[in-house]
């Protein structure tokens, strides 16, 4: 008997309703998110601010959709430098084994030992900060270890296991092996790994702009907005609800499916 | 399953309940005001036990030399003057007062000044202040070098004369009528060379130790010339994120902030007396009057008519500050033109004809370089990108670091426009004018006008007090009708003061005066 996966059904429609704000906030909000004066000075949320206003009578609502976008912008191409270099790296020691992935992987625990936060800021410092590129490159790259250490893992698992050893000995190529007979099998792993770690890159992105090295102003992004607005949580209180409630939102529904993700490849419901 | 789901629902529950009692907060807000009052009553009128001292947030670390010699920053200034001294001594009122001297005489041909040093004045060392000590420091100041600023009014003396241990003569090249201003500068000891770290002068207050990046701490100078200071002790705690400048002072960890936006104060609640002057800096976008494209006068114009200054003020002061037309603040009444401050009307229509008749119809790109330690500029800079937005300019801030700012900015003129605001070290026309001359050592917007040259040679060489102050105005003018940079404000300096305390006075220069604050019983 097939039970429904809650957890999936409530992440995707949450993560798709989220994604659906956030794409519309690339082409149209309410009020121009940089435009001052848009209301008044700090005004409490209300049906034309949903969130209020901040300093400058700028529009939160429309901030924070605006800024959701940058940072989810930036903590896609963190994944994606992460993730694809990172798998890339621990499929292949992984499948192959061997010193190469002696030295590696004692690398990768030695970048896993540092607090990943002030890695991105040596990063930062040596790159330059200030542009967005360097950001993403800088948060990349402290995505990578991770990543790798997950898919050496399966990849590791699996390369004794019968059907592998057969697929070898009937001649398939390594290409073919890893990428048609494994890669798939893994997906229970890497699949709630993307999810977490995109989970972790929005926070990121957060935490440097929070520091005052992601965007700059006037550009909004939630971290940036969120630092902003620990300087007027007195005077307006709504300004951290609400940024918060988003990246808490964020969050939370992509979490939500990955667990459903894990448990639907996992056959428990 | 049912348990996990479960789980589900109570953080959801628990996400709901944060976001209400935020909610309720905003509600609340001032119930809880009236709480927080309440309950720190005792602490803010302090039993006469109370240890006599206080700390002071200050925004920026200093110069990392203490000498008041090769001081740079005015931060590093407003915090030195209650250390050191000159021969004269700036007023709140504006006026000099002999400090190091106790009197002087002037030539009839106003050339010669003699000084004669009190009687019995000492270093924090407790060496007596000697006429050797004035020359040499005098002497310093003249020749430079060393990282030691030079004061350009010096290369007017002639010679330095010592008659006797107590008495100091100087003979000018020619006449200068604001050569006393200039004696401001702090006289140190001869024989002595740790200043660097362990500055020595004649002030209140004597230097006791310092942490970079933390704290400077001034101690009462028991054996000061005047009249001594209140405070036992005065703790400099440095603060450089601007967002932890409110929960210190509520926290109580420190008593007084000066330079505080308006946003902060409106947060600050009843525990704090908010006393209001001006900053006495001139804040303006300073242009790089020899970058592309700020190097056509036309395109300096279009700028000050697309920036809207009255709204700059509404929307990041709350009003507050005074505008500006040029190098020059209202404070300094006798050389303040009030007829440029509205020189450039807010006028986008003009903007957008000024910038295509320089041949960039469709605006450009820049950048405004912004100190990410001084929010007001940030504030104004945000403003401004907005308001060029309008002409067609697309700007865009880069925040960097003070020492960055220092470097790249300041000494590399490196930038295309920054927003800072810049102040006169001595109380002097001149002090805030001469930076614009083509050959000033700090013309950080390489502003290059022979016209004004020559105003201001005029200025500084004028025989009568009344030719001088209108040359000054005439140079003035100058950098308005050129445009030198996008002339905005002179800040409201608001600064709190955790009530009980009292005794903060604002002088027409950036300084913050310690010596007349003390507790109210």
């Amino acid at each position: 008997m097939r039970k429904r996966n809650g957890f999936l059904i409530a992440g995707l429609v949450l993560t798709c309703a989220l994604a659906a704000l956030i794409l519309l906030g690339f082409f149209w909000t309410p009020y121009d998110p940089n435009a001052m004066a848009a209301g008044p000075k700090f005004d409490a949320p209300s049906p034309a601010h949903w969130m209020g206003t901040d300093n400058f009578g700028r529009d939160i609502f429309s901030r924070v959709l605006k800024g959701a976008g940058t940072t989810v912008s930036i903590a896609l191409a963190t994944l994606l430098i992460g993730a694809v270099c990172g798998s890339l790296a621990g499929a292949l020691t992984g499948y192959f084994g061997g010193p190469a992935d002696e030295v590696l992987m004692r690398l990768n625990d030695a970048l896993t030992a540092f607090p990943s936060i002030l890695l991105a800021l040596v990063v930062i410092s040596i790159l330059g900060p200030g542009s967005r590129l360097n950001v993403m490159t800088a948060l990349g790259l402290v995505f990578i270890p991770s990543f790798a250490r997950v898919t050496r893992t399966a990849f590791a698992s699996l390369r004794d296991v019968n059907y592998i050893k057969s697929a070898r000995l009937m001649g398939a190529s390594s290409r073919r092996i890893l990428l048609v007979h494994m890669l798939p099998n893994t997906a229970p792993v890497l699949l709630p790994a993307l999810t977490i770690g995109f989970n972790n890159a929005v926070l990121a992105e957060a935490s440097m702009s929070f520091l005052g090295i992601g965007a700059t102003p006037p550009n909004a992004s939630l971290g940036y907005m969120l630092s902003e607005a620990q300087g007027m949580l007195f005077a307006a209180p709504w300004y951290a609800a609400g940024t918060g409630l988003v990246v808490v939102l964020l969050v939370f529904s992509v979490g939500l499916l990955g667990e459903g993700l894990r448990r639907r490849d996992r056959g428990v419901l | 399953m049912k348990r996990k789901l479960l789980a589900v629902l109570l953080l959801l529950g628990l996400l709901g309940a944060v976001l209400c009692g935020c909610g309720d907060g905003s509600a609340d807000k001032t119930p809880e005001g009236g709480q927080t009052s309440g309950s720190t009553e005792p602490a803010a009128q302090p039993a006469a036990d109370h240890p006599n001292e206080i700390t002071v947030g200050i925004a920026q670390d200093l110069d990392e030399s203490l000498d008041p010699h090769k001081a740079v920053a005015a931060g590093t200034k407003e915090v030195m003057f209650n250390v050191f001294e000159g021969l004269m001594k700036p007023t709140p009122e504006g006026d000099l007062i002999p400090a190091v001297a106790e009197k002087y005489e002037i030539s009839d041909d106003q050339l010669t000044y003699t000084f004669t040093i009190r009687d019995g004045i000492t270093f924090h060392n407790g060496e007596p202040v000697t006429a050797e000590d004035v020359g040499a420091s005098l002497a310093r100041c003249k020749n430079g070098g060393d990282g030691i600023l030079e004061v350009e009014a010096f290369s007017n003396i002639r010679s330095m004369e010592t008659a006797d241990s107590r008495v100091i003569s100087i003979t000018l090249e020619e006449p200068d009528s604001e050569f006393l201003s200039y004696l401001t500068t702090a006289i140190l000891p001869a024989d002595y060379d740790g200043q660097d770290t362990a500055p020595v002068g004649t002030g209140p207050f004597r230097f006791v130790s310092r942490a970079a990046q933390d704290n400077i701490v001034l101690e009462r100078f028991a054996g000061y010339w005047g009249e001594p200071a209140y405070l036992d002790k005065v703790t400099y705690k440095i603060i450089e994120n601007a967002d932890s400048i409110l929960m210190s002072l509520q926290s109580g960890a420190v008593d007084l902030f000066a330079h505080l936006t308006s946003t902060q104060v409106a947060q600050l609640g009843d525990d704090f007396n908010i006393e209001e002057g001006t900053m006495n800096l001139v804040q303006a976008m300073y242009l790089n009057n020899a970058e592309k494209p700020f190097d056509d006068v036309r395109v300096r114009q279009a700028l000050c008519y697309a920036v809207d200054r009255q709204q700059i003020l509404d929307l990041a002061f709350d009003g507050y500050g005074s505008l500006i037309g040029s190098s020059m603040y209202p404070a300094f009444g006798k050389y303040f033109d009030d007829s440029l401050t509205n020189h450039y009307p807010h006028d986008v229509e003009k903007a957008r004809a000024l910038l295509a008749d320089a041949g960039y119809p469709d605006g450009f790109a820049m950048t405004i370089t912004v100190p990410s330690n001084y929010q007001p500029h940030i504030d104004t800079a945000q403003v401004i990108v907005e308001q060029l937005k309008e002409v067609g300019v697309a700007a865009e801030i880069q925040l960097v670091e003070w020492g960055t700012w220092l470097s790249d900015v300041y000494a590399g003129r490196q930038f295309q426009a920054t927003v800072v605001g810049v102040d006169a070290s001595t109380m002097t026309a001149r002090a805030l004018l001469e930076r614009f001359t083509s050959t000033a050592g700090n013309n950080f917007i390489n502003y290059s006008s022979a016209e004004y040259d020559a105003f201001f040679q005029e200025a500084v060489s004028a025989a009568d007090d009344a030719a001088q102050t209108a040359a000054y105005k005439r140079a003035e003018a100058n950098l308005t009708e050129n445009a030198a940079n996008v002339y905005i404000q002179d800040l409201a300096d608001l600064v709190a003061v955790r009530k009980g305390l009292t005794g903060v006075r604002f002088y027409p220069i950036y300084v913050l005066d310690l010596s007349g604050i003390r507790y109210a019983d």
